[in-house]
């Protein structure tokens, strides 16, 4: 949570809307920003802290693990279609990495703006492949791993 | 912090079914009470919900997903506060 709320800036500049959500209680959620995320992030974590209380809300998005009563580690982009474009789910054990959140976000915006489409590890700036009859059994001549 | 507000009075919905899936078992009975389904998938249109949240700097307030419609939405789900994420 801290991590990405340390990219906090790049995201508004994105002009994306950050929510996170757990099984807790918002009571828990106001305690937790002062007692520790506000000793890691400066100002605490901007962003809405929201409360899945039962799990019916990660229930819909697949990722609410009844056994242990929480939310397993789910991330879902959501465009402004209101279409989920990338969902990564993980189990509790790994923490995600906020960088590669950031580039799919570039690679989507991209995406949607031009109707182009993005190779492999795709960063900003790089070339994009333009999908048509000419493209095919020619990738190779345009993109390299 | 003062001046906090707490605007979660009131209870919030969940997550709120399209309304294809609510039209058959509606009819004024407590939907909440139902078996939640997996929906969300990529592709799809995202399934919408309302919750309780707490704000920095501004307090306790429901958050609709819907009212974000027209914007890039990242929605992280973690394990629980206290730990890593």
């Amino acid at each position: 949570m801290a991590a990405v709320a340390a990219l906090h800036e790049e995201f508004k500049k994105l002009g994306v809307v950050v929510l996170a959500m757990s099984t807790d209680s918002r009571f828990v959620h106001k305690i937790w920003q002062e007692q520790e995320l506000s000793k890691m992030v400066e100002g605490g974590v901007p962003f809405p802290m929201l409360s899945d209380a039962g799990g019916k809300i990660g229930a819909a998005y697949g990722v609410y693990d009844e056994a242990a009563g929480v939310d397993i580690r789910g991330r879902f982009i959501i465009d402004p279609d209101f279409l989920i474009r990338a969902s990564e789910v993980l189990t509790p054990e790994v923490g995600r990495n906020p960088q590669e959140l950031i580039r799919q976000i570039k690679a989507f915006q991209h995406v949607r703006a031009t109707g182009e489409v993005t190779p492999s590890g795709w960063q900003p700036g790089q070339a994009t492949l333009k999908p048509g009859p000419d493209l095919v059994g020619k990738v190779w001549q345009v993109w390299k791993p | 912090m003062p001046g906090m507000k707490d605007g979660c009075v009131k209870p919030v919905r969940g997550p709120i079914p399209p309304p294809s899936a609510s039209a058959a078992p509606a009819a004024g009975s407590a939907t909440s009470q139902e078996v939640t389904k997996m929906t969300a998938r990529v592709g799809m249109t995202a399934t919408d919900f309302e919750a309780n949240a707490f704000v920095q700097g501004k307090g306790f307030q429901p958050v609709k997903l819907s009212d974000h419609k027209g914007r890039w939405i990242v929605l992280c789900f973690y394990p629980g506060d206290f730990t890593f994420v």
